[in-house]
């Protein structure tokens, strides 16, 4: 269906080229999960199978792609488009009418597909995705589990046998994510269609996946059944690595496989418990918000809720889009609306002083995180930072070294990775030293290893004596880094409490680790592989 | 056969050219009077099939918005008769101390005695302009802007579709530019002056542009612009034909409601420029293999509301040819304002689509529209036979 034949893509003024020498071939009817790391060519490898590489980001390809025998050199993209549907990572951005029946209907319009056959479409479609009582709601007021699944909905109605998502999952919710999934599944098994997908969180989909496709970084691409692959991967998801600690072969790609093999693991473990985290003495709080409301007109975004947070202590902050998890924290920080409530930070309400005087108490890295960015340079960034703060002159900079080493102070910000990025935001954000630092989906767009390196981030902020919050949907990074776990609905706060009993409890919520060994309070695979160890030196 | 009857009354929205004609038909007709009493009845016809024919769709209040603008438009046209006045009008309401300027600015003259012909010169005149403002913004609020231009002959998609994406960048700057600001009180940066701006304007436009190649990105993917074998040469072709002729409509136009130029450039303008437009048109949606989803139809109801607007234009000319006394009250001596028959009718066929055309959908949730059929009932049912065997009630009888 798909055909590589000895494809070597260059970016203009790029060292190496990003794509080298690829032979890859996705038959029809597979579900291709393509994994590696930030920026090593995922989203240019997608991009070709429709020649929007290289005909909208220039740069040179050698070789020949071709769909259903089709080769992109000789036809634009629009003329795929009966063959190829791409969802980009921000479906919003991808949006061309603003209603989701008009663009569902879009793409079929432009294939001149007959009146009635359209309409019978739309209702297929509006059915398949589950999204039929949206029909005529404006694209810009659905929640992103929503957007995502209208996004793939418009691409779907001209039948098009292959289907490209990159990162389609990336923005949402555990439950949204599984939403999304469970349709593009569905896609495969009823309808046949070829799908491409590349995703960050390959716990999501690697269960689903006929092959994978693997870039491992220096441009090739190795490609083939998923157990055999992921057994020397470096990214797994951690049911694959817990399959790695226990010795199974082969590897469990899901939870339900794991599961099943399970049990003499969980005999092996009996007796033992996960390293808790000592104790916190439950000092003064760094910051007491008492009845927080913020309101835009009618809606109620956050309803009446108390948070307190202790020094030291890592606090992670759950729920769906839409919960009312960015407005808290910009209303604590105090540069968001606040209806009513009260927000004590070291002794003052950060409403009440001015930005500077807020900052230095409570520091926020927004979900946008290169909207605070604005210079030409990482090093024209970190001077600012230090004059905006009144720091000695270096403390940007060597606070960048320390989150991030070896960031080159003449690059431009938007040239940096996204890791690169949100360090050097954190940087500039910690130069104002905060007591309290809040965090607003940071790790959206990081691969496994940038975020283990953000996790220990986090950790150490933690260990300095702040208090960190951090929203996220990331169950994973949830389970590595947090003490403390707040789950918010519907601009309420439902539980809150220790980071295992919230979470082993929860379905949405459970980490795979938590879901392979419940009803037994592990978490992650570092707390089974360290229980693991004495035992094995004792044997 | 479809019902007639049913046809008519059930809720669809009509097709966004009908209403607009309509508008302009009545915009026409208005002009062509400085008679305040139709001014004022002509708003009141466009409000009144504005306020039976509206959905609940934002653009819906724009009639609002558009009405204000009327009011301030005859405002200033008062007080500027009253600076400007010139002192013509024999009934002097009252004098305001005059400003003198040298010989050099010759006639004007500031301020002085305001006489009452001077004030309702002014008044009439804003009342016309409002008016015609009034029912440029009725078809604003009936005709959804982005559907009309959906309507928009083949040849002219590509343009439609631009012009709908800029529609949507719009709001979409002003969102990023307040997120960006919020953004930079957490840096503690400026918010104000020169200096902020750089902060704000560079990651404004950095995300706009991001978003906007994105946009070309997917529509290229969604097919947006597939061309299919059409030689150059007769695109260009189709491309002259389509704007020659607009050319020619709008000078067609302009002859007919400027009364000043001769009456045959207005007919012939007109004649040719549509000749030439849908011979565009036709050639031009020939090479177009495109298909519309849910196109608006045009019906009876259509006809019947275009029809009004032309009937009322036709109405107003009648009247300018056999009363046009009525038409232009006098000042000088001054008299009342009258309504005569012709203007009355044109005003009646105006008014005459809140009740010929079917009543609109309801947009935003058809669910809740259902709800009271559906759900009410049954709560209300257990609660009645208790009350009437309790106490019968008088009224039930």
């Amino acid at each position: 269906m798909i055909r590589f034949a000895g494809v070597t893509f260059h970016y203009p003024d790029a060292p190496a080229p990003a794509l080298r020498d690829i032979d890859l071939s996705v038959e029809e009817g597979e579900l291709c999960l393509v994994t590696g790391r930030t920026g090593v060519g995922k989203s240019t490898l997608l991009n070709a199978v429709n020649g929007l590489v290289p005909r909208f980001t220039g740069g040179h390809l050698r070789g020949r792609v071709s769909v259903a025998g089709q080769s992109t050199a000789d036809r634009p993209p629009q003329e795929f488009a009966h063959l190829v549907g791409v969802v980009g990572q921000d479906p919003l951005a991808g949006f061309v009418t603003d209603t989701v029946e008009e663009e569902l209907a879009y793409g079929m319009e432009q294939l001149g597909v007959p009146a009635d056959v359209m309409r019978k479409r739309v209702e297929e479609t509006l059915d398949l995705l589950g999204i039929a009582e949206l029909r005529h709601r404006p694209l810009r007021t659905l929640s992103g589990g929503q957007q995502q699944r209208v996004a793939i909905g418009a691409v779907l109605t001209p039948h098009p046998r292959v289907l490209v998502l990159d990162e389609p999952t990336s923005a949402l919710d555990p439950a949204a994510a599984e939403e999304v999934l469970a349709a593009v599944t569905r896609l495969v098994h009823d309808l046949g269609t070829t799908v491409l997908v590349a995703e960050h969180r390959m716990e999501r989909v690697l269960q689903y996946a006929d092959r994978l496709v693997h870039l491992p970084g220096d441009g090739r691409v190795l490609h083939g059944e998923p157990a055999a692959l992921v057994a020397d991967s470096d990214v797994a998801p951690p049911v694959v690595r817990l399959g790695r600690a226990a010795g199974w072969d082969p590897l469990p790609l899901s939870v339900r496989d794991a599961r099943r093999r399970a049990a003499p693991l969980r005999r092996r473990l009996a007796g033992r418990v996960p390293g808790t985290p000592p104790a916190r003495d439950t000092a003064a709080p760094a910051l007491r918000a008492r009845d927080v409301v913020v309101a835009y007109g009618r809606t109620v975004a956050v309803r009446e809720v108390d948070l307190d947070l202790l020094p030291g202590e890592v606090v992670a902050l759950m729920g769906r889009n839409g919960s009312g998890k960015s407005s808290l924290l910009w209303a604590v920080q105090g540069s968001g609306p606040r209806r009513s409530g009260t927000v004590d930070a070291d002794g003052a309400d950060p409403r009440d002083m001015d930005a500077a005087g807020a900052r230095e108490r409570v520091g926020l890295v927004p979900q946008t995180a290169s909207d605070l960015l604005y210079l030409d340079t990482v090093a024209a960034e970190c001077a600012q930072s230090d004059a905006e703060s009144g720091a000695a002159p270096g403390t940007c900079r060597a606070l960048l070294d320390r989150i991030a080493p070896g960031v080159p102070g003449g690059r431009h910000p938007r040239d940096l990775s996204e890791g690169q990025r949100l360090s050097l935001v954190l940087a500039v954000q910690l130069t104002a030293a905060p007591g309290v630092v809040l965090l607003d989906e940071p790790t959206r767009g990081l691969d496994y290893h940038a975020k283990e390196r953000f996790s220990r981030v986090v950790r150490e902020l933690a260990g300095e004596g702040r208090a960190v919050v951090v929203a996220t949907h990331d169950v994973e990074f949830v389970a590595r880094a947090a003490d403390r776990v707040v789950v918010m609905a519907q601009g309420e706060v439902v539980a809150d409490g220790p980071t295992a009993e919230v979470v082993v409890a929860s379905p949405t919520f459970a980490p795979q680790v938590a879901k392979v060994l419940a009803p037994d309070p592990w978490l992650t695979v570092e707390q089974v592989e360290s229980a693991l160890a004495p035992e094995e030196q004792r044997t | 056969m479809r019902n007639p009857a049913t046809a008519r009354t059930l809720p669809r929205a009509l097709h966004p050219g009908a209403w607009w004609l309509w508008a302009l038909g009545l915009a026409a007709a208005v002009s062509q009077s400085s008679n305040p009493l139709i001014a004022v009845l002509a708003v009141c016809a466009a409000g009144t099939v504005v306020a039976r024919r509206r959905t609940d769709a934002p653009w819906a209040l724009a009639f609002r918005l558009y009405l204000l603008v009327g009011v301030l438009i005859i405002v200033s046209r008062v007080v500027f008769r009253v600076i400007f006045g010139g002192g013509q009008g024999d009934i002097v309401l009252f004098t305001l101390p005059r400003i003198p300027l040298p010989e050099t600015a010759g006639g004007i003259r500031l301020l002085g005695p305001v006489a009452l012909e001077q004030l309702l010169g002014g008044l009439y005149d804003g009342l016309r302009l409002a008016a015609v403002v009034a029912c440029v913004g009725a078809a604003n609020a009936l005709a959804d802007p982005k559907r009309l231009l959906k309507s928009v002959p083949g040849a002219l998609y590509e343009v439609g579709t631009s012009v709908v994406v800029a529609m949507t960048v719009a709001p979409q700057l002003v969102e990023s530019v307040r997120r960006v600001r919020r953004a930079r009180r957490l840096r503690a940066g400026r918010r104000r002056g020169v200096r902020a701006l750089r902060g704000i304007v560079i990651p404004v436009l950095e995300d706009a542009l991001d978003r906007s190649l994105a946009l070309a990105a997917a529509m290229a993917s969604h097919g947006y612009g597939r061309v299919g074998a059409v030689a150059p040469r007769t695109r260009l072709f189709t491309g002259l034909l389509v704007i020659g002729g607009l050319i020619g409509v709008c000078v067609g136009l302009y002859g007919l409601m400027d009364s000043s130029t001769s009456p045959h450039m207005g007919t012939w303008g007109i004649a040719v420029g549509l000749a030439l437009a849908t011979a565009g048109f036709v050639l031009g949606g020939r090479r177009v293999r495109r298909t519309r989803y849910r196109p608006a139809a045009w019906r009876g109801a259509e006809f019947l509301t275009a029809g009004a607007g032309a009937a009322a234009v036709v109405f107003m000319q009648l009247a300018s040819r056999y009363e046009a006394a009525a038409l232009y009250p006098s000042l000088n001596p001054l008299a009342w304002p009258e309504l005569t028959l012709l203007p009355f009718l044109a005003l009646v066929a105006a008014a005459s689509p809140a009740w010929l055309t079917p009543p609109p959908l309801s947009v935003l949730d058809p669910d809740r529209a259902l709800r009271p059929l559906v759900g009410e009932p049954e709560r209300v049912r257990p609660v009645r036979p208790v009350r009437r065997t309790a106490e019968p009630n008088p009224e039930d009888t």
